[in-house]
């Protein structure tokens, strides 16, 4: 393609891609009920974009569902960062068959579904059903397996010299670890963060089955109030919250954009 | 990203081993255990589950749980809700494959040079990438609600396919970018010096050499969204006529019901059909891959 026709197409191309149902997302929150209720491309002929949003904040109790997002969030991307690089770094370093089938059944998590209705009594069993921390062992227990293989391969890469070095200079496993190799995993880490944050904050199916009705998260209140009540029909209010939902993440990804993509693409490799 | 296509593509690599008596003192086995406990309470200990409570009666309405054999089984293949389900979950999963790479692997090639606007464009693809699900499904509600195109027996499981696609392009954008950037400028420049036109050089060099880009988006895309449930819940909710009714779908509409059984039927088939296929489609790829 000619150099001077790329940036047209490509301006062209994300618009219509991307621009057409941005637009339809922030023209629809910024109308009136009546307006919103045939959701079209036009803009609303008075905005009401921070009226719908003040609505939707007290109206669905935002900050309780929000609340409950970040007590699931941080939690699991802590316990699947430390728990799988630390699991990642010796199945990576120790080649005998047996990590090779440790290692095998680690990550078969990527691919193979998690049980959603027996993990509901299991849970039960265990007296956790419904709780923080169940949701957070289910989620513990799905993506781990994304981080041992990610840091796993990442490790590989790492000449074990290092490592060495500190171990001469009678070091520890464990202050070998902390010291050596958690700094340099930092890039496939910010990585597994990212991934494990989308899936997450964004998950609605895997909270459905352990926490529906108990804990409120935004994914889940977003879906028990779009389906019935409330919102029905009042594409206004549902875009509105879309909007307050996606924030946060588009928050962090505008600020941390760069360091972001490199992760995702170069800072692997490096 | 790029590591782990690595690591899919080049796992039998594996650096010389070292003495085992030095590994079992500086890469002691007791770091395994808080993750290893975890994936076996949380993850294989309900996969297990599955194989036994599908045989059962387990329900909403009773306390009692009683085996019932293949009882199960026999009732959603009578009505035809499991060669439906898996159908419908089959064809969603290969439609979302191509419709993701060919996205994917299109805007990566019209992106690739590092200009202002292409690092825009990218940025601004990323977005639905970050959004949820559940929100993208919303917003193509709207967006295609007098159109008709939710409303077809035939067509709207490509048309919830193609939404499940635009969700994830801009991932399957990235990766196939990492992949482009590896590719030595050398090898491109032989090509060209041999007289090989751009359109050879793109499909005889280029292309081939990012097969392991290849063999990740394909695999997470096909596998991934065997899985899936939030694009089509609310684009469709599984309709029209239980069309677009993927497995899990079916899934949590009958544990809504309180059809416990059920449920855990369906998704002991669906882990055992993703169980199945990945196993073909791994090798397969990667075979395309030893032969270049």
């Amino acid at each position: 393609m000619s150099r001077r026709l790329q940036p047209v197409a490509a301006i062209l191309l994300v618009a219509a891609l991307i621009g057409v149902p941005l637009w339809l997302v922030i023209a629809t929150a910024g109308k009136s009920r009546a307006e919103a209720i045939d959701p079209d491309l036009s803009p609303p002929t008075q905005w009401h974009l921070w009226d719908n949003l003040r609505q939707v904040w007290t109206a669905a109790d935002v900050p309780a569902a929000f609340f409950g997002s970040l007590l699931i969030v941080v939690p699991t991307v802590a316990g699947v960062l430390i728990l799988g690089s630390m699991a990642a770094w010796v199945l990576a370093r120790r080649t005998s068959r047996l990590t090779a089938a440790l290692y095998a059944l680690g990550i078969s998590g990527i691919i193979l579904p998690p049980a959603v209705v027996t993990v509901v009594l299991l849970l039960r069993q265990l007296g956790l059903a419904g709780t923080a921390l169940g949701m957070i062992g289910v989620y513990l227990g799905i993506y781990l397996s994304t981080v041992i293989f990610f840091v796993t391969g990442f490790v590989r890469t790492i000449p074990e010299a290092l490592e060495e070095a500190a171990r001469i200079d009678g070091a520890g496993p464990v202050a070998v670890f902390r010291r050596i190799v958690l700094p340099l995993l930092r890039p496939v880490l910010a990585t597994a963060t990212i991934l494990i944050c989308l899936y997450v904050w964004n998950d609605v199916f895997y909270a459905f089955f352990v926490v529906g009705g108990r804990l409120d998260t935004l994914p889940l209140n977003l879906f028990q109030v779009a389906s019935a009540g409330l919102y029905l029909n009042n594409w206004h209010l549902i875009f509105a919250y879309v909007i307050l939902m996606s924030l946060p993440l588009v928050v962090v990804f505008a600020v941390a954009q760069r360091k972001i993509i490199a992760g995702i693409t170069g800072g692997a490799v490096k | 990203m790029t590591s782990a296509i690595g690591t899919l593509t080049k796992a039998r690599v594996l650096p010389v081993a070292a003495p085992g008596t030095i590994t079992r003192r500086t890469h002691p086995l007791w770091f395994l255990l808080p993750a290893y406990l975890l994936l076996l309470i949380f993850f294989v200990l309900p996969t297990v589950y599955q194989f036994i409570y599908a045989f059962t009666d387990w329900s909403g309405f009773k306390a009692a749980i009683n085996p019932v054999g293949v009882d199960n089984f026999r009732q959603l293949a009578e009505n035809g809700t499991l060669f439906r389900a898996l159908r419908v979950t089959v064809v969603y999963a290969v439609l979302v494959a191509i419709f993701q790479n060919v996205l994917g692997f299109g805007l990566a090639v019209l992106l690739e040079r590092d200009t202002v606007v292409n690092r825009i464009a990218r940025t601004f693809l990323l977005i639905p990438v970050l959004m949820s699900a559940l929100a993208v499904g919303y917003i193509f509600q709207a967006l295609l609600k007098h159109t008709g195109l939710l409303a077809d027996t035939t067509w709207t499981i490509l048309v919830v396919s193609l939404i499940h696609a635009w969700k994830w392009m801009g991932l399957a954008m990235l990766i196939y970018l990492a992949g482009l950037k590896t590719i030595p400028e050398d090898v491109v420049e032989a090509a060209r010096i041999d007289g090989a036109s751009r359109w050879r050089t793109f499909w005889a060099i280029r292309v081939p050499l990012l097969a392991p880009a290849i063999t990740f988006n394909v695999a997470t895309a096909l596998l991934g969204s065997m899985n899936g449930f939030d694009v089509v819940q609310a684009t469709t909710g599984g309709g029209p006529a239980r069309t677009t009714e993927l497995l899990n779908i079916f899934i949590y509409r009958t544990f809504g019901q309180g059809l416990f059984a059920q449920a855990t039927t369906m998704s002991l088939v669906l882990f055992l059909l993703v169980a199945l296929m990945a196993f073909p489609v791994i090798t397969l790829l990667r075979r395309r891959e030893e032969v270049l």
